[in-house]
């Protein structure tokens, strides 16, 4: 099937600065597909120049089979996109916001008048459609932006850090009402450094730092190539760590120090843990759990994604 | 019939202008209404006593005043339309970038705002000029005379604005616009006495700006009084900033908002 997004050595610098290094992805119709990286790894300047309104430096890059420098204006009409900031009007009633922007999509008074309450239920707003943006909560605002994005019924949409800065509460919320677009086979790409939000929606993610991708595959495909089944976090009582490196080395497939504990990657943390116990080594605090994309990350690039 | 995406950005500022419109109206209507009442007929019997008619074409100073006036609020109308509700749809709530998402280009919203602008040009200044005829400053075809040449002064300075507004990084470039250009531009180019009592090295300045040429014009299309140079020169003027400045402005908006 032919991918409705392209990338081949795909370029953005600004000035002296590479936003984006050369990154090779494609995207196919019906897929949930994620960028995961840290801030300034270069999601956003990706997801702008998939939605053909920041010019590629280098490389390749079709969206629809569709070139972004030439036919700009046709690729945005099949697009729907939530930017990262909300960009709402907030002065203006709820659905003006709606109106204003299908609008620009030319869509009629009466397609919209029809279009705009489904929408606002579907975004848990129809009671709030008289109300000015500016009395929304976050939450409320961010899935005003989704049901924007949807107002020109788009083939794909781009949502650049959906839930960046919400109470856990409205991330669930909103993770709801993408996993019902998901559901209803939309294609969607998401931008986040939320490793547990990556692993929840998407189908498919490259991890992006510094403008690279380092690694791509499934969520679960992914923790398994670079990471084991569960990690066991400790914190060591002072010289224990030196002293029971043989036996970490031992009962750990790989390990990460960091400054205030170390990482044990392990098929069975608690295990783990009880052997480290039984050999004297009892630590100050110990944490099983299951691996994540975080530890992926950590393990690709050093560093965790969000310092 | 499909609507041109100008059109459409135009429609949007029609929309946003609902929530500020109340705020407006002293600026639009009431504002320029007490300038005509405390200068053209306050200050105006005074200067009529005082046998000044002959350097107002043997007409009453309010006659004389209004067609300028009328001139200037479209320069202020202008300006308002030009600077800070852009500079919030390009840096504070960011609903020129919001547009781009969609089919529209740098030059429809461009477009649409100079459209937007002669809008609010025309209702401003249709109004305004009623309410001077209510006090006898205009016959009804001086009033339409006036607003057409206001209409060319002010599409003048909404180009020119839009452009300077499009390179700006903050505020402070906006105030200083008004302090600086709009307010000294008001009271200096001919508005309120012709510029011949200005000192003779200060009167080419006045030849530079826009809003000197819309006055000459004004008032010898409305009023009759004949223009400093041939009225061609003037419209040449006008024409040439709305150019000069739609043309920075499309591409300080492309450089702006297309990175």
């Amino acid at each position: 099937m032919e991918p409705l997004v392209s990338a081949s050595n795909l370029t953005k610098r600004f000035g002296d600065f590479t936003a984006v290094d050369g990154v090779d992805f494609e995207i196919t119709k019906g897929e949930v597909f994620g960028f995961l990286g840290p801030n300034g790894a270069g999601k956003s300047s990706t997801m702008r120049m998939i939605g053909a309104v920041s010019p590629i430096t280098a490389g390749n890059l079709t969206v629809f089979g569709l070139d972004p420098a030439r036919d700009g204006a046709k690729i945005r009409s099949r697009l729907g996109v939530v930017p990262q900031e909300n960009m709402l009007d907030e002065e203006l009633r709820v659905e003006d916001n709606l109106y204003i922007y299908g609008r620009y999509f030319d869509m009629s008074r009466r397609e919209l008048r029809q279009k705009i309450p489904g929408l606002l239920e579907f975004s848990q707003l129809l009671e709030k459609r008289e109300s000015k943006v500016e009395a929304l909560s976050g939450g409320m605002k961010r899935r005003l932006s989704i049901a924007r994005s949807l107002i020109s019924s788009p083939e794909l949409v781009l949502l650049d850090e959906p839930t960046t800065g919400l109470d856990p509460q409205a991330r669930h919320v909103l993770w709801e009402k993408l996993y019902e677009l998901k559901s209803q086979g939309a294609t969607l790409i998401i931008t986040t450094h939320y490793m547990d939000e990556a692993e929840q929606l998407c189908d498919r993610l490259v991890v992006m730092d510094n403008g690279k991708i380092v690694a791509e595959g499934s969520p679960q495909g992914l923790i398994k190539e670079h990471a084991t089944r569960e990690v066991l976090e400790v914190r060591f009582r002072e010289g224990d760590r030196e002293a029971a490196a043989p036996l970490l080395d031992r009962v750990s497939v790989r390990l990460d120090d960091l400054a205030d504990r170390t990482l044990l990657y392990v098929e069975n943390a608690d295990a783990a843990l009880s052997a480290l116990t039984e050999a004297g080594y009892s630590p100050l605090s110990s944490l099983p759990r299951r691996s994540s994309l975080e530890d992926v990350f950590l393990r690709l690039t050093g560093r965790r994604l969000i310092d | 019939m499909a609507v041109p995406a100008s059109v459409r950005f135009m429609e949007a500022q029609l929309l946003a202008y609902k929530r500020v419109w109340k705020g407006s109206l002293f600026t639009s209507f009431i504002m320029p209404t007490l300038y005509l009442l405390a200068m053209g007929v306050g200050l105006g019997s005074l200067v009529d006593s005082g046998g000044g008619s002959p350097a107002f074409g043997n007409l009453s100073y309010l006659q004389w005043l209004a067609p300028g006036l009328v001139a200037a609020t479209a320069m202020q109308t202008s300006a308002g339309e030009a600077s800070f509700p852009v500079m919030a749809g390009i840096k504070w709530q960011k609903t020129y970038h919001l547009a781009l998402n969609s089919p529209l280009s740098p030059t429809n919203l461009v477009t649409g705002l100079m459209g937007w602008v002669i809008v609010r040009l025309l209702t401003v200044t249709v109004v305004f000029a009623g309410i001077a005829s209510l006090f006898g400053a205009f016959t009804p075809l001086a009033a339409l005379m006036a607003i057409l040449a206001a209409l060319l002064t002010g599409l003048s300075f909404g180009a020119l604005i839009l452009a300077f507004t499009s390179r700006l990084e903050d505020e402070t470039g906006l105030s200083m616009l008004f302090r600086f250009g709009i307010v000294p531009l008001f009271l200096f180019s001919g508005t309120f006495f012709p510029i011949s009592q200005l000192p003779i090295v200060l009167r080419p300045v006045a030849y530079g700006t826009p809003l000197w040429h819309g006055v000459e014009l004004a008032r010898s299309w409305a009023i009759g009084i004949p223009t400093t140079f041939p009225a061609w020169i003037h419209i040449l003027a006008l024409a040439g900033f709305t150019v000069l400045g739609l043309s920075i402005a499309r591409w300080g908006f492309q450089k702006r908002l297309i990175t």
